[in-house]
């Protein structure tokens, strides 16, 4: 992670990119979203959906996990160069989250985030706000998943004191 | 049980369900799948973390909910899914060995224009730990189909 001073408002990032399978969708459903149109292809195919498709809550949790793995290889990157690698602190959660067309069984979905606002953080000064646009993009390039996230990132220790 | 249409649901009525055991075990394992940052995998990092000690990734929190509603709310009721969720606050850590509960309020209720069979019930719901204190609150806008689609309707599919 780079540090709260070191990023900038507009900085947009491709995270990575995932191939939803038929098999990784109906597990994921079965343990947390087991409605019938994201197990079982003929029951989707008399859905509204037509066809087998992926929770919601399975095409943002992989926009965290390929956002962490991101992160990971930037920070290798930088500590391999000798550069110090700023802590990322925990999310005070998300708004306006949308899911604007299915994701269906085979279907390869492109991630990334967009960073929207920086701010100081009031009552923690070692810590600042970065509030970030995040996107999932099918290959067909129909958006899929949007969401407006914020997380605590930390400042440069000279920063902080003179803050 | 009769199944609950969009007109049996009013402002101010309150949902309950759970309890749910949330354990360490499956804190790890979400985290190793879907967000695997070391204060969600392990106890040192933790530590050394905002969060103090281990505690589960909030995409979980708001994945256990979900499936909390299908089990005991979606399935008695003619519920048609969300295009998207308004708000979700991650408001305390969720610690290994919790016992949640989940609460739904309906905040307002309000018809379909573009699709006549349908409403939107929007709720607040509120995970809550076993002291009553609340771990996430996750404002959201579901659709359920109508009991009595009103006259002109344009029929056909819901979508």
């Amino acid at each position: 992670m780079r540090f709260f001073e070191d990023i900038g408002v507009g900085d947009r990032a491709e995270i990575g990119r995932h191939t939803f399978t038929a098999e990784e969708i109906k597990a994921f459903a079965a343990r947390f979203d087991p409605q019938p149109f994201h197990l079982d292809e003929a029951a989707a195919a008399h859905s509204l959906f037509g066809r087998l498709c992926a929770s919601g809550w399975h095409t943002a949790c992989l926009w965290m996990r390929l956002a962490v793995e991101h992160r990971g290889r930037e920070d290798a990157m930088r500590r391999a160069s000798g550069e110090a690698v700023a802590a990322l602190g925990v999310s005070p959660g998300f708004r306006d989250l949308r899911w604007p067309n299915p994701v269906y069984a085979g279907d390869t979905v492109t991630y990334a985030t967009e960073v929207l606002e920086l701010r100081p953080s009031a009552s923690r000064p070692e810590w600042g706000i970065m509030t970030a646009r995040n996107t999932g993009t099918n290959q067909r390039g129909e958006p899929v998943l949007s969401f407006i996230s914020s997380a605590f990132v930390e400042r440069r220790q000279q920063q902080r004191a003179r803050s | 049980m009769p199944q609950r249409h969009w007109e049996d649901f009013s402002p101010g009525s309150v949902f309950e369900f759970g309890p749910r055991l949330v354990t360490r075990d499956e804190i790890v394992e979400f985290a190793s799948a879907y967000d695997p940052q070391p204060m969600h995998l392990d106890e040192a990092a933790a530590r050394a973390s905002m969060l103090g000690s281990l505690a589960a990734s909030g995409w979980h929190s708001c994945c256990l909910l979900m499936r909390m509603l299908s089990d005991s709310f979606i399935s008695q009721s003619h519920f048609m899914g969300a295009p998207g969720v308004e708000e979700v606050r991650w408001l305390a850590p969720l610690r290994p060995g919790e016992t949640v509960r989940a609460r739904a309020t309906v905040l307002e209720t309000r018809p379909s224009r573009s699709r006549p069979q349908l409403g939107f019930v929007r709720f607040l719901f509120e995970l809550l730990d076993s002291s009553g204190a609340r771990v996430m609150t996750l404002t959201v806008s579901p659709m359920f189909a109508r009991r009595r689609a009103p006259y002109a309707t344009r029929g056909g599919a819901l979508c």
